[in-house]
Formats: C-alpha cells, sequence, structure tokens
C-alpha cells in the first residue's frame, strides 16, 4: 500500500493541529507539522488546515492567518492542483485567503456549538467525496462559535450548479431541515470545494471520527476520499 | 517618586490587622515600605495564606503510595497511572470575579488554573467547572449565567481544552455570589515533574508573557473579602482581562522550553502576581531572589513598584534558568514570538529583594511571607437553624398522591435539568480524547501519546510526543456537591459530596485515585458560618480516609457572601479515577430493550427517620421546603459499594450503571431512559417496565411498614446505583452481588416508549418523548420564555 504524506499547517494557536496529525496516522498514512513561519511545505501529497484560532482570531477568524509565510506555499500548491481541506478554522482561512468563496460568520445562536450533526454529501465528484458510499450519511462533531456559510446569492447559484456544495447539514433520516441546522449556514451548507475542486472547507471535524472509540468513524471517509484520490494520481502517473 | 506614608488607616486599609502589621515590623525590624506593605498584604490575604483554613487543611488524609506530588507541595497536586504517566489536577475558584464580571471572571479563572498545570510541566488535556447560581426566574442571575458559562466557553475552546464535565445548581443562596470552579487535569511523565522552585545560586531569572498593567492589582486581596456593592463597583478593575490566545503560546513555548532541560524551576504568575511567583519559589528552593523592576515589562507608563508586584496581568510565568542555557530560552520564546526579559538572579540570601530606578524598595526574608504567614484558630459556633433542621418531621407532609407531575417537575427543574445549554457552548471533544461525553455520571478522556509534553531530546531538539508508544489508559472525572446537605448537615454534607464523586467514578467504571477541593465559603470570622467550614472539613476528611482518595490540592474561597447573606456552604470536591481497560468504561443509559434493570443498595434507608427525603430535591420543588436532617451516609457502605461495582464491571456483565442522587429512584430510572444523545436532536430514548411491589414488600417484613411513597420514588438514601444487564446475565449478576454482600434486587426491564413504574400503590407511564423534552429543553425554555 503506498504511504501519502500530509502537511498539518500549524499556527501558533492551532488546536486541532495534533488531533489532524493522529487521524491521519491511525489511517496508516503519514503527517507532518509545518510550521506558520515556513515558506514552503516540503515535499508532500496533501494539505490540512486544522482547526482552532489560528492568531488568536480577535480581528476576525483566519483573517490574519492568510498573511502568513506558509498561506503562500500553501496556495502555490493548490494553484498546482494539491490537496487541501480546511477543517472549521482552516474553512474559515480559505475563505478569507479568497480560496473559496464566501465567508463563515457568527452562528446564528450566537452560541459556540458543539455536538455530532449529520451530513449528507451532496456530490461523490470530487476528492474529498468520492468514496463515500452513495446515501450514506456521516454522523461528524461540529465545534465552532462561527460556522453560519454566508455567500451572495450568484456565488450560491454558482456552486450550486458547478456542484461545488459537498456536504450539507441533515437530520437523521438524511432530511435538509432548519432544525439539523447548528449554526444557520445558507442552504445548510457544512462544506464546499473550489472549482477547481482540489480545496475544500468544512466546518465539522472529520479528524475526531475516525476511531469508534470516540463515537464515530464516519470521517474516515473524508480522508479515505483524499488517498484514494492521491493513489489513482500515482497509479495514474506510473500507467 | 514619593511613596505615601505608612499610617494605621493604610495598613487597615490593605486587610491586615494591628498585630499582623506587629509582626511585619518583627520580621523586618523597622517600618515596611509601601511596596513591603503591599507585598505583606496580598501574600497574607486569605486567599493566598489560608491563614484561616490551615488548621483544618492540616487534618485532610494527603498521603497515599500513588501521590506523587501532595497538598500544598507545589501549584498542583500529582498523581501516578502506572507506566510511568502521571495526572496533574488541581481545581480553583473565581467567584468573586465572576459576580462583577461574569464573562472575564470566569475566562480568567479557567487561564489561571491551565497555567496552573502546565508549571507542573504536565499538558493540560481537560477541564471541568463546578458553577452555582441564583435562580435562573432572576434576569440578573441569567445575566451571570450566561456571561459565566461564555466565558469558560471562550478562553477553554480557543487554548484548545476539553471541557467535559461538572455541574450546576441553581439557589437563592447563591444569587449575589455565584460560585465558578475550574478543575484542569494534564497529563505528565514521572520524569517531567516540574518544580515552582528557585533552584541554583546565580541562576538567571526570566519573565515571560504579555506586558504587566493595572489590571487586576491586588485581586487576591478582594478575593479575602466579603462582596459589596461598594466592593463591587471598586473593585471592578481587580478583574483581569484573558487572552487564551497568548495562554496557548505560553504553554506551548513553556512545555517545549521543559523539556530542553534548561528549566531549573517554573511558576506562573496567578494570584499576587510576580510577589507572590517570587517570594514562593525561592522559600521552596531555600533561596533568595533578588529582581529588579525596571526590566519588567510594562504596558502602562510610570507604574509604581507597588503596582508591578501586585498587577495580576494574566498569562505570565516566571522561569528560573540553568546558567549557561539562556540562549535556549530566547530562541524558544522567539519563535512562539513571546515577549520576555531577564529580571533577576538567584541568590543565597534567603531574602526576596526588589529594585526599582535604583532603589531597593523591598528587602524581606522570602520565607516569611511565603509560608510564615500567621495561622489563626476561629472561633466555631453551631448555628442556630441547625437546631429546627434536626427537628423537622414529615408528620405534616402529604405523601405523594400524583407521581407523574412531580417526577416532570423535577425533571424540569434546572438543578435536575439536562445542562445541554451549557456543555454545548464548550468544546468538549478537541483533543480526539474524549470517550464519554458530557451527560453521563463522570466524563472520560483517554491518555494517548500526545496527551504527554515534549519529551527532551538532544539539545533544543524536542522530541514530538506521538513518536513515543504510550499504553491506553482512561481517567474519568466528576465534581459534586450538594450544597444543600451541607449547610443542613455540614458533617454529613462534606461526606456525601466526597462519597457521589466516588459512586459517579465507579459507575463509569473507575477506580477513585484522589480529590482536588473547592472550599467555597462565608466569612470566617462569623462563629456559625466557620462552624459550617470545620464540620464540613471534617466530613470530608473522614470520607477521603475510608475511601482512600487523599486531597491532592485545592483552593479556599471564604467571604462567599452578598448583601442578602451568606451561600450555602459548598465544599466542591472534583474527583479523578482510572480505567486500566476500554472493555470497563461504563455509561448511565439504558442500552438495549430486554435487558434486565438492577437496583443496587437499599432501596429506603428506615433508619432515617426522613427515610432519605431531608434536604432533598423533592422538598424543596414540590413541598417549597429546603431543610430536614440529609439522607445519611454511611462510608463502610460506601467502600463496600464502590469495589463491588467495580468488581461487577470488571466481570464484563455490567451494560450501564447509574447513581440515584438528587431526586432519587425516579429521576435516576428517567435519566437513564432519557440521557444517550446520538447526535444533535437525535436522541436515543429507551423505555423500561419497573416493578418495585417486591421492593415495597420486603421494606414492609423488614421494619413492619410500608415506605412512604415519595420517598420510594423520589428520596434521596445514599448508596443505591441502578445497573443494567442482558436478560441472561441477570441472575449471576445477583448472584454474585449478593455474595459481595451488597443488597440487590431486579425491579423491571428495558423496554418501550414509556418509563412505567408499578407500586402496590399504582402504576404511573410517563412518555420518555415527553420526559426527554422537559428535561433536555427546560433551561433554553426559561431564556426564551422568562416568567
Amino acid at each position: 500500500m503506498s504511504i501519502f504524506r500530509f502537511a498539518v499547517i500549524q499556527f501558533p494557536a492551532s488546536n486541532c493541529d495534533q488531533d489532524a496529525v493522529h487521524a491521519i496516522r491511525v489511517l496508516g498514512h503519514s503527517a507532518d507539522y509545518v510550521w506558520h513561519k515556513e515558506a514552503s511545505l516540503g515535499n508532500v501529497d496533501a494539505v490540512i488546515i486544522p482547526g482552532g484560532f489560528s492568531y488568536g482570531d480577535y480581528l476576525r477568524t483566519g483573517a490574519i492567518a492568510r498573511f502568513s509565510p506558509v498561506m503562500q506555499a500553501v496556495r502555490r500548491f493548490a494553484e498546482d492542483g494539491g490537496l487541501v481541506l480546511g477543517i472549521c478554522n482552516g474553512f474559515q482561512i480559505l475563505c478569507e485567503a479568497g480560496m473559496l468563496p464566501g465567508a463563515l460568520i457568527r452562528n446564528r445562536s450566537l452560541q459556540f456549538r458543539c455536538e455530532h450533526v449529520f451530513l449528507k454529501t451532496v456530490t461523490r465528484d470530487s476528492p474529498f467525496t468520492r468514496s463515500i458510499p452513495e446515501g450514506r450519511l456521516l454522523k461528524i462533531p461540529v465545534a465552532h462559535g462561527e460556522g453560519c456559510y454566508y455567500a451572495d446569492e450568484p456565488t450560491l447559484k454558482r456552486l450550486a450548479s458547478n456542484g461545488q456544495i459537498l456536504w450539507k447539514y441533515c437530520d437523521a433520516s438524511g432530511q435538509i431541515t432548519d432544525s439539523a441546522n447548528p449554526n444557520g449556514s445558507l442552504l445548510n451548507i457544512a462544506g464546499i470545494c473550489s472549482e477547481a475542486r482540489n480545496v475544500a472547507g468544512m466546518m465539522p471535524h472529520p479528524e475526531r471520527a475516525c476511531e469508534s472509540i470516540l463515537g464515530s468513524e464516519d470521517g474516515r471517509m473524508v480522508f479515505e476520499s483524499m488517498i484514494d484520490t492521491l493513489r489513482l494520481a500515482r497509479t495514474g502517473a506510473a500507467a | 517618586m514619593t511613596e505615601p506614608k505608612i499610617t494605621p488607616e493604610l495598613v487597615q486599609k490593605h486587610g491586615l490587622t494591628p498585630e499582623e502589621y506587629g509582626q511585619i515590623l518583627r520580621i523586618l525590624g523597622r517600618e515596611p515600605t509601601y511596596t513591603e506593605l503591599g507585598i505583606f498584604s496580598v501574600m497574607w490575604s486569605e486567599h493566598c495564606s489560608y491563614k484561616n483554613t490551615k488548621p483544618l487543611l492540616r487534618t485532610f488524609p494527603t498521603r497515599a503510595p500513588w501521590v506523587l506530588v501532595g497538598a500544598g507541595e507545589e501549584n498542583a497536586g500529582i498523581v501516578d497511572i502506572g507506566d510511568g504517566l502521571a495526572i496533574a489536577f488541581k481545581m480553583e475558584s473565581h467567584n468573586h470575579p465572576s459576580a462583577v464580571e461574569p464573562f472575564q471572571g470566569a475566562a480568567t479563572g479557567v487561564g489561571g488554573i491551565i497555567r496552573d498545570i502546565f508549571t507542573m510541566g504536565a499538558r493540560p488535556v481537560c477541564a471541568l467547572d463546578s458553577l452555582r447560581f441564583g435562580e435562573l426566574t432572576d434576569p440578573e442571575v441569567r445575566r451571570l449565567f450566561t456571561g459565566v458559562v461564555g466565558g469558560i466557553a471562550h478562553y477553554g475552546n480557543c487554548f484548545g481544552i476539553p471541557t467535559l464535565a461538572g455541574e450546576v445548581y441553581f439557589d437563592p443562596s447563591y444569587a449575589g455570589n455565584p460560585l465558578v470552579n475550574v478543575l484542569c487535569l494534564g497529563v505528565l511523565r514521572h520524569d517531567q515533574i516540574a518544580r515552582g522552585r528557585a533552584c541554583g545560586v546565580g541562576n538567571p531569572v526570566f519573565y515571560v508573557g504579555p506586558a504587566t498593567g493595572r489590571d487586576g492589582l491586588a485581586g487576591a486581596a478582594f478575593a479575602s473579602q466579603d462582596l459589596t456593592e461598594e466592593s463591587a463597583e471598586i473593585q471592578r478593575g481587580a478583574v483581569q482581562v484573558g487572552d487564551p490566545f497568548m495562554e496557548k503560546l505560553v504553554c506551548e513555548a513553556c512545555l517545549e522550553l521543559l523539556a530542553t532541560g534548561a528549566v531549573a524551576g517554573i511558576q506562573d504568575m496567578g494570584a499576587a502576581g510576580l510577589t507572590c511567583s517570587t517570594c514562593e519559589t525561592a522559600a521552596r528552593a531555600h533561596t533568595g531572589i533578588d529582581i529588579d523592576l525596571d526590566k519588567v515589562p510594562q504596558r502602562a507608563p510610570n507604574m509604581t513598584a507597588y503596582e508591578i508586584m501586585l498587577s495580576e496581568s494574566q498569562e505570565r510565568m516566571l522561569i528560573i534558568v540553568h546558567r549557561g542555557r539562556e540562549e535556549e530560552v530566547k530562541r524558544t520564546f522567539e519563535k512562539w514570538d513571546l515577549p520576555w526579559a531577564e529580571i533577576g538572579r538567584v541568590t543565597d540570601t534567603g531574602r526576596m529583594v526588589v529594585r526599582h530606578k535604583g532603589q531597593v524598595v523591598a528587602d524581606i526574608p522570602a520565607k516569611m511571607i511565603a509560608t510564615e504567614s500567621p495561622v489563626y484558630s476561629r472561633e466555631a459556633r453551631e448555628p442556630s437553624y441547625i437546631e429546627s433542621v434536626r427537628a423537622f418531621r414529615l408528620d405534616g407532609i402529604a405523601d405523594v398522591a400524583a407521581p407523574v407531575p412531580v417526577l416532570n417537575k423535577l425533571l424540569s427543574w434546572p438543578t435536575i435539568a439536562s445542562k445541554n445549554w451549557v456543555y454545548r457552548q464548550y468544546d468538549h471533544m478537541v483533543r480526539d480524547n474524549t470517550v464519554v461525553c458530557p451527560g453521563s455520571d463522570a466524563a472520560v478522556i483517554r491518555i494517548k501519546a500526545d496527551s504527554i509534553p515534549p519529551l527532551g531530546g538532544d539539545g533544543d531538539k524536542a522530541a514530538a510526543p506521538e513518536e513515543t508508544a504510550v499504553p491506553e489508559k482512561y481517567i474519568a472525572l466528576t465534581s459534586d456537591c450538594n450544597g444543600g446537605y451541607v449547610y443542613l448537615d455540614p458533617y454529613e454534607g462534606g461526606k456525601a459530596a466526597v462519597v457521589e464523586a466516588a459512586r459517579n467514578l465507579v459507575c463509569a467504571g473507575a477506580r477513585p485515585l484522589a480529590i482536588t477541593d473547592n472550599l467555597n465559603f462565608g466569612n470566617p470570622y462569623n462563629p456559625e458560618l466557620f462552624w459550617q467550614l470545620r464540620e464540613s472539613v471534617r466530613g470530608i476528611a473522614d470520607a477521603c480516609r475510608a475511601l482512600n482518595t487523599p486531597v491532592t490540592g485545592g483552593n479556599c474561597s471564604l467571604y462567599n457572601q452578598s448583601p442578602a447573606g451568606p451561600i450555602d456552604p459548598t465544599p466542591t470536591i472534583g474527583m479523578v479515577g482510572l480505567i486500566e481497560r476500554r472493555e470497563h468504561i461504563t455509561t448511565q443509559w439504558f442500552k438495549d430493550e430486554g435487558d434486565a434493570v438492577i437496583l443496587i443498595g437499599n432501596a429506603v434507608d428506615r433508619s432515617d427517620a426522613l427515610e432519605g427525603l431531608g434536604g432533598s430535591a423533592y422538598l424543596k420543588v414540590e413541598h417549597g421546603l429546603k431543610t430536614g436532617t440529609p439522607p445519611r451516609c454511611d462510608l463502610e457502605k460506601a467502600r463496600l459499594l464502590n469495589t463491588s461495582i467495580l468488581s461487577l464491571i470488571c466481570s464484563g456483565d455490567i451494560k450501564s450503571a447509574h447513581d440515584c442522587s438528587e431526586g432519587g429512584l425516579a429521576v435516576c430510572l428517567a435519566e437513564c431512559c432519557i440521557s444517550h444523545l446520538e447526535a444533535r436532536n437525535t436522541p436515543r430514548l429507551i423505555g423500561a417496565e419497573i416493578d418495585l411491589s417486591d421492593v415495597e414488600s420486603s421494606i414492609e417484613k423488614e421494619s413492619g411498614a410500608l415506605p412512604r411513597l415519595d420517598s420510594l420514588l423520589f428520596g434521596e438514601t445514599q448508596h443505591r446505583i441502578v445497573i443494567t444487564t442482558s436478560d441472561l446475565d441477570a441472575a449471576k449478576v445477583l448472584a454474585r452481588a449478593k455474595l459481595l454482600g451488597l443488597v440487590a434486587c431486579r425491579i423491571g426491564r428495558v423496554g418501550g416508549d414509556a418509563l412505567a413504574v408499578k407500586t402496590r400503590r399504582g402504576e404511573w407511564r410517563w412518555p420518555v418523548a415527553e420526559l426527554h423534552d422537559l428535561w433536555w429543553n427546560s433551561i433554553a425554555r426559561i431564556f426564551r420564555n422568562p416568567a
């Protein structure tokens, strides 16, 4: 089996960095931290921008992180087609950096929310969803105060028509309902990808759902989709 | 700058008695400077010196073979959990700051206790909070409650520590004086224990963290007086502002630095800031310390020596570094972009010398301030109310006729209702270790490789902990204290708090190891309030001895009273336990249709004249009474119950275990049916058919009369646990329980969509969906529809 190398970006107040590294290692792959002051990612196959509060996020979540040296490297990596997954604060940073459309604003409850939610995979046509079985709901926790996805009408239309919406919040039976929405996100959006499909952001934490002892293993399918994509690219390149 | 002249008025304003001032004159052999007066006043404040509680605290059992760092030795206690691993934990209060500024008051409480843990060299891995407020019908209480929960969430979530257990009680006695007690737990290897000692004469002393400002000036002194409207207004400036981002940087930098071996001693600047950290580190190491305040980073212009020494600006650390290794230290701070300064040296004089603008502004024997504070034995007198409590009988109280609305009312009562309004605001899953989330008897986390701090490597290259093998272990935590019980009978209430904490842990499958306590009481100069303190300490000490759970540290918070009166005495117990194997982790909710429900313990304590109803939630909620001697707590029974339940759990046949506490058996059974949460809006509800007629008959046979129905359903007789097993295993488990010396009775089976209870006096049904709605949504409803 090929072992792939993941870079987990470490901002000073990243606090899900160890969790992301742990999850990737649980899946049998390799993960290394890349400090925010680094201008290069080294030789890696994919990038994870983990959750946390990057630089304290007193101004706006992710607003300062996008200027860090490492984010320039991440941008170049993405422009070359590399897979980048932003989780929670990582999603916020990718939006602030303009690598994903839209923004994440305060939860409609005005409170932080930490709980397991159900996700419906809207399209399997992406490097982050390809290995999720058709119709399979994912149970993955959210933990954020500013996770309400917001974008203007034309952007939402474009996201929908391009198939860029990857996951929506749903209830236990798969219905996209208002009460299943933990933060007020428009269209119940939980995660999206870029137009080129190689950059994705999601508010839920798949790295917290990779072991049965933590209550769910559904998060594995997100990472396994990325790994399957990398494997296909590698065997494709070899052939 | 001319310093104020020391007058009797100024001495008094510093909270020092004439006798204490006389002692200062004797220690110094001269009149103190203004700065020295400030130093003595904070170090000899109740908060820092424990001057009124020391004689009581000495009665606690503090030793056991597994206690590596005991109470009072360092900033937190440390307990061995085997395989070279250990846990550091401690609970601390931030009551007064939270009363005047709930958000920042609570937030900095979290910050302070996290620092106490990483100061010991441990990686903070979880927090727990124990809160007390007035009644939620009061808008001011809702403001405090919202602010405190928001502050804890803000600080803990940003820092990245899961807040995963705790308790919230609502009672009018806390209306003007809420309690905010926070426990933090960290993990480390035995060889990583750091000490708050200024070791090595000539070693440089570093200051790290944000610049010192005028915030939190003399907060320790503020915590050591009664809360009045005037004091709250004046002291609003004593509340510090927390910066969890800075704390995260300081924590990571300190842990990295400790791994290099360059650190000789380390202590956080908590209460009494620079003053406390310098004199305590010197006193512990039997050395002296010499610091120059001109080198201390300062946020405000023209700060005086007095202000710099007494500031409680947050997120600051004092680090004593081995001479010659300063460069490694500077490199680490610079990596994390942290402000730092070298501010002094360790000396051999035994004195704490403080210089400012070329002058010596303080020169005091370090030990004299840190450890030789005055100690008082206060007068204690049994309060007059106790007599009427003891005299209370149930004669005038009609037995319950319609249990259905009573259980509904109890489950909706905010003290018993689900606290999801609180814990869903806390990130309780960060760090990928939360095995049992909030909502069961105790929270459970696992320990894995990244739970420990970086390990020492070559030079400044610290090895990532992920690369070392750590055997999986699980830690269970809980906090408990029924302040109502303690008010009605401080000795029994103190015992009950420890015993309930232990019961919660064994229900989770954990062996209780040790406790940390947070003694929240009123003014110790009031003999009746001091009696409450003395008696409950006696109860806690006896219970800890019986259960072999030593006290490893904690905090005293006295003067908890507002103009409306003192709080209910609240000695909060934080207890930790160890689960060796994953299979032993047990939760409180019913699992499968058809499982047998077994009640362990006597359904009703017939030797208790009040049959477990004294001080009960039922008397309070249904009859508006807060009186009666609370249920007796038999320590021998408690010990037997704990070891036996653990033995049953380890045998592998127990599918759920839940202890009976507030609200009695009926609330316990209801919680077993409704407390399992799958995901957002997705509870896993399961009913049960319960038949208590055999239990009633056997009580009747033994004591000649049926117990009251209200005591059977809602009484709070101690030492009871409801367990379930598969139908097939039930007979085996019952036999085993009896062999172990337990009273055990099969009372029903799991299944259906209602909790159905049959007794000889009637049958009642509660649809579980309705029970769940009442229990889950009650607190949120009060916010939506305030009365």
